[in-house]
């Protein structure tokens, strides 16, 4: 694995986080009589969500020059990370089930990605015959 | 608690319902309708992300997501007829006990 793959791979686990962080602190900072669309609007809201773009457009990226085997596994410690950042920067109390859960759900999105991707082949298309035609012709 | 849980079960079905448009439109036909509205469930997904995170901790939000490959997997069994192998069975399972974790 190359410098830049693990560049990109830290940055898109930071900024997952980062975006899910501050997505959080706007969502709990909005006025309580703000509606469900209104409290988007809270700055610290469209901050975590213009990281979360960001995480998409890398995580993008860390796809083009990684293999998925290696970005999934290793981008499921997120779930652990934004555990970590509840507890130290929000004050949430984390208990230790909670910190087991999050290391099981590491587990098991890891294992689960970990699995060949290959599959059953890809049917016949559903079209109706006359979509087929068109589309062959 | 309730409505946390309500939330997080918005979250998980609609990503479950965007990825399994997306997997069956791009892989048995009718992407052109199965995938832009695969993208209005992301969508709702995301809107119900964001209420959750509203009202629950960040550290229950994100890993109670999770349950998404739980759901996904069994879909993915169940509605795609997709082989899944014992690791794939066995992350599920760790991942709903992570998840169930989370309720204590």
């Amino acid at each position: 694995m190359n410098a830049k793959a693990l560049w990109h791979t830290a940055g898109v686990v930071l900024l997952n986080a980062a975006g899910n962080f501050a997505l959080s602190v706007g969502m709990k900072r909005a006025a309580a009589a703000a509606g469900p669309i209104m409290a988007l609007l809270e700055p610290a809201a469209m901050g975590g969500i213009m990281l979360l773009i960001a995480w998409m457009l890398l995580r993008l990226r860390l796809l083009q020059i990684a293999d998925l085997s290696f970005v999934l596994p290793i981008t499921a410690v997120g779930y652990i990370l934004n555990a970590a950042m509840g507890a130290a920067f929000l004050g949430e109390h984390v208990s230790l089930t909670r910190w087991a859960g999050a290391v099981l759900i590491t587990g098991g999105a890891a294992l689960t990605s970990l699995t060949p991707a290959e599959g059953a082949p890809a049917q016949q298309s559903e079209l109706p015959a006359k979509g087929r035609q068109g589309e062959a012709a | 608690m309730t409505a946390q849980w309500l939330l997080v079960a918005a979250v998980v079905a609609c990503t479950a319902c965007a990825d399994l448009l997306q997997s069956h439109g791009m892989r048995r036909g009718g992407a052109r309708w199965k995938v832009p509205l695969s993208i209005l469930f992301l969508a709702a997904s995301f809107f119900s992300f964001t209420q959750l995170l509203r009202i629950a901790d960040l550290s229950f939000a994100v890993p109670a997501t999770a349950a998404s490959i739980v759901v996904e997997t069994l879909l993915a069994r169940l509605v795609l007829r997709e082989p899944v192998g014992w690791k794939r069975w066995g992350g599920a399972v760790l991942a709903a006990a992570g998840v169930a974790l989370l309720a204590f």
